[in-house]
């Protein structure tokens, strides 16, 4: 307490206490969920363009929808749709995470540990999961 | 304390400058909260419809999609995940870009890119459903 009231009266200029940086902190799994949450919710805003797309390719007749057909069964195609159905798994969850802390539970160290690892093993194998019933679903009655 | 009112949060320089909460500060969290439940049970559905209609027919993918209760599921889903991206994209743009003129672009372009998302969307869903 002297020392702030001498500091202030002598109106020295001190080094304020600022929050940590980023690049401060060792990386940990519930930051990690965090950051990921975000760039997922940023990768799927981009990605609901696709959905405007194929959407309108169905409107527009069999010739536009042909087009969005070939572009999804590409292997770019692919790669893009798994990613996009990996990450809206993964915000999906993450939200749920999020509904469950702001419902005042999974605080703990233990709980919030738990639920970052479920969040992650959680969108992966649903993510596996939807794909593996999607492929099925093709092979059905057209 | 000189000049600050009572009871006031914000620091002098922010009541000079004008900036500072609208009364409308737990809004934008709030519907950010409640677009996030509602997507819950949408997008389980949407990921339903989808796996319904890959590798059928133009004409049943049509037929499916114009059906009243897909697309109105559609349409559900698509309001609110478009207003939930709206508002998130709104948070992360005023974390990060913090040049005046490039922010309001950048939420100008927030504002566009939903919309036009969100019409192309609704219109095709709407012609489908109406067989026009």
């Amino acid at each position: 307490m002297a020392e702030l009231e001498a500091s202030t009266t002598t109106g020295a200029r001190r080094a304020r206490p600022i929050s940590p940086h980023l690049q401060i902190y060792r990386p940990m799994l519930t930051m990690m969920m965090s950051i990921v949450h975000r760039i997922t919710g940023a990768a799927l805003y981009f990605g609901m363009a696709l959905l405007a797309w194929w959407l309108l390719a169905v409107a527009s007749g069999p010739n536009a929808y042909a087009n969005f057909e070939w572009f999804a069964g590409s292997i770019i195609g692919q790669i893009v749709l798994f990613g996009f159905t990996w990450a809206l798994l993964h915000h999906l969850l993450g939200g749920i995470r999020h509904l469950i802390w702001d419902l005042l539970y999974g605080f703990e160290p233990a709980e919030r540990e738990l639920l970052a690892l479920a969040t992650i093993v959680g969108s992966v194998a649903l993510t596996i999961v939807v794909w593996i019933v999607g492929y099925l679903a093709m092979g059905g009655p057209r | 304390m000189i000049g600050q009112r009572q009871n006031e949060m914000r620091t002098a320089a922010r009541q000079v400058r004008g900036l500072g909460p609208a009364r409308s500060g737990t809004a934008h969290f709030w519907h950010q909260r409640v677009t996030s439940a509602a997507g819950l049970p949408l997008t389980i559905a949407f990921i339903v419809i989808v796996i319904a209609l890959v590798g059928r027919s133009h004409a049943a993918v049509v037929q499916i999609l114009g059906s009243p209760l897909v697309a109105i599921i559609m349409l559900l889903f698509i309001v609110n995940t478009l207003y939930h991206m709206w508002l998130g994209m709104q948070e992360i743009v005023l974390d990060y870009v913090h040049e005046d003129k490039l922010k309001i672009l950048a939420l100008l372009g927030n504002t566009c890119f939903v919309f036009a998302v969100g019409f192309a969307s609704a219109f095709a869903i709407l012609k489908l459903s109406f067989g026009v």
